[in-house]
């Protein structure tokens, strides 16, 4: 531990010591936090570690998911693990697809002043600024590609300056998109077919019976089919 | 062909389609294609009118951006709103250096706006590029029995530096019904307002408003209204499906210029709006019968 | 406790000319704005007594619904003999409310219903015209 580099950073104004080259997270762990919420996944996927920092001598407040984000010296940071933001209640299949749906949900979206700064703030470099701005033309289909990356960490959100709760539009858009406009998948069907066939029965059986280090070795080896080449 | 930047605006991709689709068609048989912004975003609507408050100016800004980016110093838009939005924030930033740095600093990520683009109406670009005989000669299929009263609103006139013709008498949509084989109307109303956006929490105003428009427009003989925003659209169809009845203000179709312009240009009778084929239909039996 | 957001007052003409660059002293009260507007019917002031109660620095004005019920038709700006832009006096005697939060129309009230079929500029419009 000794020949370890430390670092300077600043965790909600108090200072602490760090070692060099690991993640905010870690580094916070490492000063003594915690985290009872605001750790998930701890691998860039569940959104739950949103952070936000400054760095010495930049003039800008940044956004980053703990868990990923590695420290540098001189960092101040905090936490910021949940936006409230209530989500619109729907039933999928009694929404019409057509006209204003997203305004009709969720109208802020009609707010946004195109200041790019949720883009800015976006950990997953999506463009949060051209899904919204599609959402407000009723794209569903543009919307879809273009948030389909967002793990719902909410700093966009956060950080909006008319309030708009991109990331529950966008899941909204994206549920809307898959149930009436896109193509179904081939291979979903077919999978649908064996499941109700109980083709992969024997498969689920034998799998239950395995115990963790069989697992575990079954997973390591597992081949991921690409779309299309599904048996 | 010949293309023109142009900037479509959220409700000609949703709620206003058609408006888009006919002018798309028009233009094609003029020979000058509307080339769609690849990136563009909502304009604004309305104009921000407070010294300090260039916030609401960068939505606009941004699209001049994408034009300069183009090459390119003309933007056509044809939604008369996001045209007024546009071109007033265009003729703001270009004449103030010192916005414009405030706002090219602000927007880092953006190639600098050095301040060049003219944002025009389709309208203008019909008398000024195309010309009304040009027009003429493209529209075979009369409008001959349409009594077109062409109602301009707000934001075709007002304020001055971004009225696209005659603040008070403007005569540029007639020209181009004129042009197109239709009957021009003047009607009083022609330049008064709408509602506009009072439909969305004082329906009672936007309704009352535009019901007059309507009963000037009836008052002076027209059968159609000709309009060239998808608000003022909105805003006389709810006020006539409210309260024309049974009324002759029923019969009266209120259609997109364009709309107009497409079907004197032989759009497929299937994609015009319904009464205005049935119309057509009407005179052209009355000719040969 | 928490304080219920206000209007601040102070200065109120100074705040006034300066968010709307506009001098309210250049009117001399003819009454073609008022005689224009397509609204008065619905103001409990006509634009042309808005301008007055400015000139008097009378802040009451804020209660006035004119602000809210002028819909920027620019009528009044087109046709005023001094040049007076009443239209962006009316805009900051709004931007006035709606930077201290005080929205003049309620996004979370509005229903599906009523917002299905509205053109977007209706919507985009309307929020930035009365919500800050
Ligand atoms: S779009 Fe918003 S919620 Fe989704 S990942 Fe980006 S910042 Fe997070
Ligand atoms: S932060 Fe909000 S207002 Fe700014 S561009 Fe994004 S959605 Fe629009
Ligand atoms: S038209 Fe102009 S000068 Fe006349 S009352 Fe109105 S603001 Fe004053
Ligand atoms: S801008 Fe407002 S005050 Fe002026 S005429 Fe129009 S509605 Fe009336
Ligand atoms: S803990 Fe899941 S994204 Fe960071």
């Amino acid at each position: 531990m000794s020949e370890e580099k430390l670092m300077q950073i600043f965790i909600m104004g108090k200072a602490y010591n760090v070692p060099a080259g690991i993640t905010i997270m870690d580094a916070m762990e490492y000063a003594g936090y915690q985290f009872v919420r605001g750790a998930g996944c701890r691998s860039g996927f569940c959104g739950a570690c949103g952070t936000v920092y400054r760095k010495e001598g930049d003039y800008r407040l940044e956004f980053a998911l703990a868990c990923q984000e590695m420290v540098e010296e001189g960092m101040h940071l905090t936490q910021l693990p949940f936006t409230p933001a209530p989500r619109s209640r729907y039933v999928l299949d009694d929404l019409d697809a057509g006209e204003n749906v997203l305004l009709q949900h969720y109208p802020a979206i009609a707010r946004c002043v195109s200041c790019n700064t949720c883009t800015k703030a976006c950990p997953q470099d999506i463009e949060v600024m051209d899904y919204v701005q599609a959402a407000l033309r009723g794209d569903l289909e543009k919307v879809s590609e273009l948030s389909f990356d967002c793990i719902q960490c909410g700093l966009c959100s956060m950080r909006c300056p008319a309030d708009i709760k991109h990331y529950h539009f966008a899941q909204m858009a994206r549920r809307l998109y898959a149930v009436t406009q896109s193509p179904e998948p081939d291979h979903l069907q077919t999978r649908m077919s064996e499941l109700a066939e109980g083709i992969h029965e024997a498969e689920l059986d034998t799998l239950m019976k395995m115990n963790l280090e069989e697992l575990k070795q079954r997973y390591a080896q597992r081949v991921i089919e690409t779309e299309g080449e599904a048996s | 062909m010949n293309t023109i930047p142009y900037f479509p605006g959220c409700s000609l991709k949703d709620t206003a389609a058609s408006f888009e689709s006919s002018a798309q068609f028009v233009m094609e048989k003029l020979g000058l294609q509307l080339q769609e912004l690849e990136r563009w975003n909502c304009c604004g609507t309305v104009s921000s009118l407070t010294t300090d408050d260039l916030m609401h100016h960068l939505a606009s800004v941004r699209n001049l951006v994408r034009v300069q980016d183009l090459e390119q110093t003309e933007l056509v838009a044809l939604c008369s709103m996001c045209y007024n939005t546009l071109s007033r924030t265009a003729q703001r930033i270009n004449a103030d250096a010192e916005e414009r740095d405030k706002i090219n600093q602000f927007m880092d990520r953006e190639s600098d706006y050095q301040g060049a683009v003219v944002v025009r109406h389709l309208l203008q670009v019909l008398r000024d590029r195309i010309g009304w005989q040009a027009l003429e000669q493209a529209t075979p299929h009369s409008l001959e029995g349409l009594n077109v009263a062409c109602y301009y609103g707000c934001t075709l006139l007002r304020p001055k530096e971004a009225a696209i013709d005659n603040v008070e008498k403007p005569t540029i949509m007639s020209e181009a019904m004129a042009a197109a084989g239709a009957m021009p109307v003047h009607f009083p109303f022609a330049g008064e307002c709408c509602g506009t956006y009072q439909v969305v929490d004082r329906r009672d105003l936007s309704i009352e408003r535009s019901f007059r428009v309507i009963q000037s427009a009836a008052r002076e003989g027209a059968n159609v209204i000709a309009t060239a925003c998808p608000l003022c659209q909105h805003n006389l169809k709810e006020a006539q499906r409210e309260l024309a009845g049974a009324s002759e203000l029923a019969d009266i179709e209120i259609v997109y210029f364009t709309e107009l312009l497409a079907a004197a240009m032989g759009m497929d009778s299937q994609k015009l709006p319904e009464g205005l084929s049935a119309r057509m239909q009407q005179v052209a039996e009355a000719q040969t019968g | 406790m928490s304080r219920a957001k206000t209007v601040s007052v102070e200065n109120f003409r100074a705040r006034v000319e300066e968010l709307s660059g506009e001098n309210v002293f250049a009117c001399y009260q003819c009454g073609m704005c008022s005689a224009g507007c397509p609204l008065t019917d619905q103001m409990d002031r006509l634009p042309s007594q808005v301008i007055r109660d400015l000139q008097q620095d009378d802040i009451t004005l804020l209660e006035s619904n004119a602000m809210w019920v002028c819909a920027s038709c620019l009528a009044c700006e087109v046709r005023c003999p001094k040049g007076v832009d009443l239209a962006k006096l009316m805009e900051a005697l709004r931007q006035l409310h709606l930077r201290k939060e005080l929205d003049h129309v309620s996004i979370d009230e509005m229903s599906p219903q009523e917002i299905a079929k509205l053109p977007q500029i209706a919507l985009v419009a309307s929020f930035r015209k009365k919500t800050g």
